[in-house]
């Protein structure tokens, strides 16, 4: 490297006396040891976030300028895009919250493979949607849309998920290889109970059903992006302030302890705040297994750094950038629009098993 | 005193690797501890078996909505409850059997055809064999999706073979996840092909339009179940590891190969006839060997019948719940699978 040393502190500790030492252009510089190691990372970093940025909005002005006939600045212009940033705004949510679940929830259970989607938080809410039909009968079906039924839903899930998940966690099983299994396993029986109690309703409340209660991305549950977003946004927000404790989660559960971290109680609230996020996307969009593990994956790749003040804001903007190209190539290239979270699966799914070979070992 | 030989192959060390966390080490089947007992006291639960197992279907046989008894009764007899009984036996057989022998090849307790991602790609090779030759006729959808669960089942042993991995509970994990990466393709293609309805009846089992003229090709997995039992004995030799196995004079890979191609055959004749049975081929063999021990060759039998049994259980329930109507047995199979298999799992990390 062309650079001196003195440039890169942080890859040797330095000795006590010196700041004073180092005179003083660099007198901030010689005891930091911040998210970077270089300052080479620094920069890559703020490529990657402009690179990112740029397909993003590329992708957005796509969508939104596409094929859109009308004269700009007319008023069937403005009612076309209107429709489309409707989209965008569920695809932005769909994002933030599945990136920042899926990161936190790795760093929490300590491996970089599964994420709540594969551990059956979505099952799990379509299944209490599901039941609360069930046992209301057709007639639920009008009572349970609207706000606060919804919220209610989120909030029952959202209990369920704590408690099973911190029972699982808890002594005589605190293995995460068992809990992912028994994840991966709930998550397979949840939905054939969902399936199940389908088959139960009669099929003309089960056809309501459907098209009341589960969405996908270019058909989305738009009603409740009004009080989806707030709630997605408060909670990336509130994980983002606990960013500085998940870098200390992720040195594990003795070292977090040392450090006078209450290890099992990050836990719980992180799985809290997961759970809740998991509960909005399902809502909107309807499950999607492999989006989280595509958009961590990626972000860990682009970043080199354990800090999750920088890992988060890059998975959800490499969310928003997936989502919005993959829409915009298959909805206006190829005119498929609701293949896209299938795409989106098959292409999360080849990157899960590439990650695990080259792995070599789990 | 004479040795028996299969009590010294049920005793030694399942595995050879370093064990990791949440492996069943040293215990000790019952069977095992127990003197040795006499023909008659190893012969009568065996009978009690199947007696039970004759009820059942006798049972199978009599439930439904047409009543035998009324004018037509023994023709519809004929053409729906004997197939249809017929098939619920050969299927439960024929896949808790496939559960235990990819049990054994793997060295894994949580393995088989559904945890694989073999059913899935069954299901891959039926929809691929649909698209590429339209109006297929059953035998060539059948060829399709057995070359699929061969080949599926294949790279799941090679990616076995090259990754190192530190718990047993990974294995079923990484194949529940390649399933899904292969359920994800056929949905896209039967998306493209405008399939997706017809994919979504074929691919939940169901013993529903088991009717006579319809099942005849299941007989197929007959030659199957009775493979296994006489090559019985390789597996369990081939289950000890690849090293015990060569030592002893097993040619492993040609057993591996064989035993995966039964695999394949069973999983793709039931694919394409019923459609997938969650989690039955691993829910039977560990229950058995519970109570059982290792053994191969004595256990056969019984997974054979808990097999039959609960695949008649679970749709004797599916018939009666919403009755005129039906709901597809995987349904119940994944329901009460995902149960066991949890108890299963729990009841082993609290004792392990």
């Amino acid at each position: 490297m062309a650079e001196p040393l003195a440039t890169a502190p942080g890859r040797i500790p330095a000795p006590p006396g010196g700041a004073t030492a180092a005179g003083p252009v660099e007198a901030d510089a010689p005891r930091r040891s911040g998210a970077f190691v270089t300052a080479a990372d620094r920069r890559r970093y703020a490529v990657v976030v402009a690179v990112l940025a740029a397909v993003a909005v590329l992708s957005t002005a796509g969508v939104l300028l596409w094929g859109n006939e009308a004269e700009p600045g007319s008023r069937a212009f403005w009612m076309i895009a209107r429709m489309r940033v409707e989209s965008l705004g569920v695809i932005g949510i769909v994002a933030l919250c599945h990136s920042f679940a899926t990161v936190s929830f790795h760093t929490v259970t300590g491996n970089r493979i599964i994420t709540p989607s594969i551990m059956g938080f979505e099952a799990l809410y379509t299944a209490v949607s599901t039941v609360a039909v069930y046992v209301l009968g057709a007639a639920g079906v009008a009572v349970l849309t609207g706000v606060g039924p919804f919220l209610a839903q989120a909030a029952l899930m959202v209990a369920l998920a704590t408690a099973l998940y911190s029972w699982l966690l808890s002594r005589p099983y605190g293995s995460v290889h068992l809990m992912l299994l028994v994840g991966v396993v709930l998550g397979g029986g949840l939905a054939a109970l969902s399936t199940f109690m389908h088959r139960l309703l009669d099929p003309n409340s089960f056809d309501l059903l459907s098209a009341r209660l589960f969405g996908n991305i270019s058909n989305a549950r738009t009603e409740y992006v009004a009080i989806a977003a707030p709630i997605a946004v408060v909670v990336c927000a509130l994980l983002w302030l606990r960013s500085r404790r998940l870098n200390t989660v992720a040195l594990g559960a003795d070292a977090a302890t040392n450090l006078g971290l209450h290890h099992r109680r990050e836990l719980m609230v992180t799985l809290l705040l997961v759970s809740v996020l998991m509960a909005m996307t399902t809502a909107l969009v309807g499950p999607m297994t492999f989006l989280g593990f595509l958009v961590a994956t990626l972000a860990y790749s682009l970043v080199d750094t354990h800090d999750h003040r920088f890992i988060l804001p890059v998975a959800a903007l490499a969310g928003y950038a997936v989502l919005t190209s993959a829409y915009f190539v298959l909805r206006h290239v190829f005119y498929a629009g609701g293949a896209v979270t299938v795409v989106i699966e098959l292409i999360g799914g080849i990157t899960f098993l590439v990650v695990v070979m080259r792995k070599g070992r789990l | 005193m004479t040795l028996d030989v299969r009590h010294h192959v049920a005793d030694a060390p399942p595995r050879l690797e370093e064990p990791g966390r949440g492996d069943r080490v040293c215990w000790v089947p019952p069977a095992v501890l127990r003197p040795e007992r006499t023909r008659w006291q190893r012969t009568w639960p065996l009978l009690v078996g199947v007696v039970v197992t004759a009820a059942l279907i006798v049972v199978s046989l009599f439930v439904g909505v047409y009543d035998v008894g009324a004018e037509g009764g023994r023709e519809m007899f004929a053409i729906t409850r004997v197939p249809r009984t017929v098939a619920l036996v050969l299927a439960g057989a024929s896949m808790a059997m496939c559960g235990l022998i990819m049990q054994l090849m793997t060295q894994n307790r949580f393995v088989e055809p559904s945890t694989t991602g073999t059913t899935e790609w069954a299901g891959l090779g039926l929809l691929v064999t649909m698209v590429l030759v339209p109006g297929a006729g059953l035998v060539t959808r059948m060829v399709g999706a057995i070359l699929f669960a061969f080949v599926g089942t294949l790279v799941f042993f090679l990616f076995l073979r090259r990754v190192r991995l530190q718990s047993s509970l990974i294995v079923p994990i990484v194949g529940i996840m390649l399933g899904a990466v292969v359920g994800a393709a056929s949905t896209f293609l039967a998306l493209q092909t405008d399939m997706l309805q017809q994919v979504g009846a074929w691919f939940a089992g169901s013993f529903t339009s088991v009717v006579r003229g319809r099942y005849e090709l299941l007989f197929l997995v007959l030659i199957v179940c009775v493979a296994v039992f006489v090559i019985a004995d390789r597996f369990t030799v081939a289950g000890l590891g690849k090293d015990v196995a060569t030592n002893v004079g097993l040619n492993y890979d040609a057993v591996i190969l064989t035993g995966v191609a039964m695999v394949a055959v069973a999983t793709g004749v039931v694919t394409v006839v019923i459609g997938a049975l969650p989690f039955l081929g691993l829910v039977v063999p560990n229950l058995v060997s519970m109570v059982r021990g290792d053994n191969l060759r004595t256990n056969l039998p019984w997974v054979v019948m808990v097999g039959v049994w609960i695949v008649i259980v679970c749709d004797l329930i599916g018939r009666t719940v919403i009755a005129p109507f039906e709901v597809p047995i995987s349904l119940i199979l994944g329901l009460v699978g995902a149960i066991v298999f949890l108890a299963l799992l729990l009841r082993q990390a609290k004792h392990g």
